[in-house]
């Protein structure tokens, strides 16, 4: 990669693919979920107060998706073993990804602002062609709403 | 950029409402009976509503059940109570006993409150409690519910703390802005004053 980019990878682009740890000895990839749409979502950081209300409310969420065939995919800087933890903790039903090694490099490639090693909140739906169709950053301290890209999947998708 | 969320469906006949009605704020809260902050939030909103009655409260259900057991059975029995014309009771009990929302202190709660008990077991099990229930999530998720609790003031997303006087500026402030939208709109209507070209 020689040029990160400085803002978020916009509708229209190609969707980076990556391949992350999401269990103690699985790695996940973006070709792994060619079959549907895809709703990438960065966080700040596992058991980060904010975060926590943003991903349960997702998790709630998470039918609302499914009804529209999209699967969602969390993605923060967080080793796998916190992602463990969290994910016992909040009964999360959605995958965790380990943007850890080399820390934040897949954010980066989306062009998802990292400080300090962890990045902003932001989310991108991503059609089975791999292709960015919808993102979206969220102001920093505020909890993305699953709402934002439910309503975009539901008129991408009309 | 600023992004504002606001709340997509109107507050109507359905709604659970506490307050003058012809207040010049309205909170909904879209909150969680069986949630901390919401209930941190109820003891705030009581003092606000005592001390500041300019403003109303819609209460919407936003049950997260995926990680509280009982926020769901709490909902259900606070429309129950809502078909016995106690919601607001029902309410404020339930946030009052966060710890204790299982089934058989839900049915403890309609008796304390002198209801019909068997009716009361009836409607919440009821289709029409769980659409209600289910209705409030939907526009919730519609109007960027992004934690609970969520508020809206005057339809707006409030993303500040929901500590006392936090919310008891934002009513002030969401006061002051509905005045001064108020008083243009008179004098649009009463002396044709108006920026705008038709």
């Amino acid at each position: 990669m020689s040029l990160k980019p400085r803002t978020l990878l916009p509708a229209g682009s190609q969707a980076p693919n990556f391949s992350l740890r999401d269990g103690p000895d699985s790695y996940a990839s973006l070709s792994d979920y060619a079959d549907s749409v895809v709703v990438l979502l960065f966080y700040t950081a596992d058991f980060h107060s904010v975060c926590i209300r943003q991903l349960v409310v997702f998790n709630e969420a998470l039918p609302e998706f499914h009804r529209l065939g999209a699967q969602v995919l969390g993605v923060s800087q967080d080793a796998i073993w916190s992602h463990i933890a969290f994910s016992n903790h909040f009964n999360m039903h959605f995958p965790l990804l380990s943007d850890y090694h080399p820390r934040g490099k897949v954010a980066s490639a989306y062009g998802v602002p990292v400080t300090d090693g962890e990045s902003a909140r932001a989310a991108f739906i991503i059609d089975t062609n791999q292709q960015i169709i919808w993102s979206h950053l969220s102001p920093p301290g505020i909890a993305l709403a699953p709402g934002l890209p439910l309503t975009a999947l539901e008129k991408l998708l009309r | 950029m600023k992004t504002v969320a606001r709340l997509v469906a109107p507050v109507d006949s359905r709604d659970h409402i506490r307050g003058p009605k012809d207040a010049p704020v309205t909170i909904v809260e879209y909150g969680d009976f069986e949630c901390a902050y919401s209930g941190q939030a109820h003891y705030a909103l009581q003092r606000l509503s005592t001390d500041m009655p300019m403003f109303r409260l819609v209460y919407r259900h936003f049950p997260l059940t995926q990680i509280r057991p009982n926020a769901l059975a709490a909902a259900l029995a606070a429309e129950a109570a809502a078909a016995q014309g106690a919601f607001w009771e029902m309410h404020d009990l339930l946030f009052e006993h966060q710890d204790s929302l299982e089934p058989e202190s839900l049915i403890a709660y309609a008796q304390v409150l002198g209801l019909d008990v068997e009716q009361f077991i009836v409607d919440l099990t009821s289709d029409a409690s769980a659409a209600n229930v289910r209705e409030d999530f939907v526009s919730g998720l519609r109007s960027g519910v992004n934690g609970t609790p969520t508020f809206y003031i005057n339809s707006e997303r409030y993303d500040g703390s929901d500590e006392y006087d936090a919310l008891k500026a934002a009513i002030e402030e969401a006061a002051k802005s509905r005045t001064r939208n108020v008083t243009k709109a008179k004098n649009i209507i009463t002396r044709g004053e108006s920026g705008a070209q038709f």
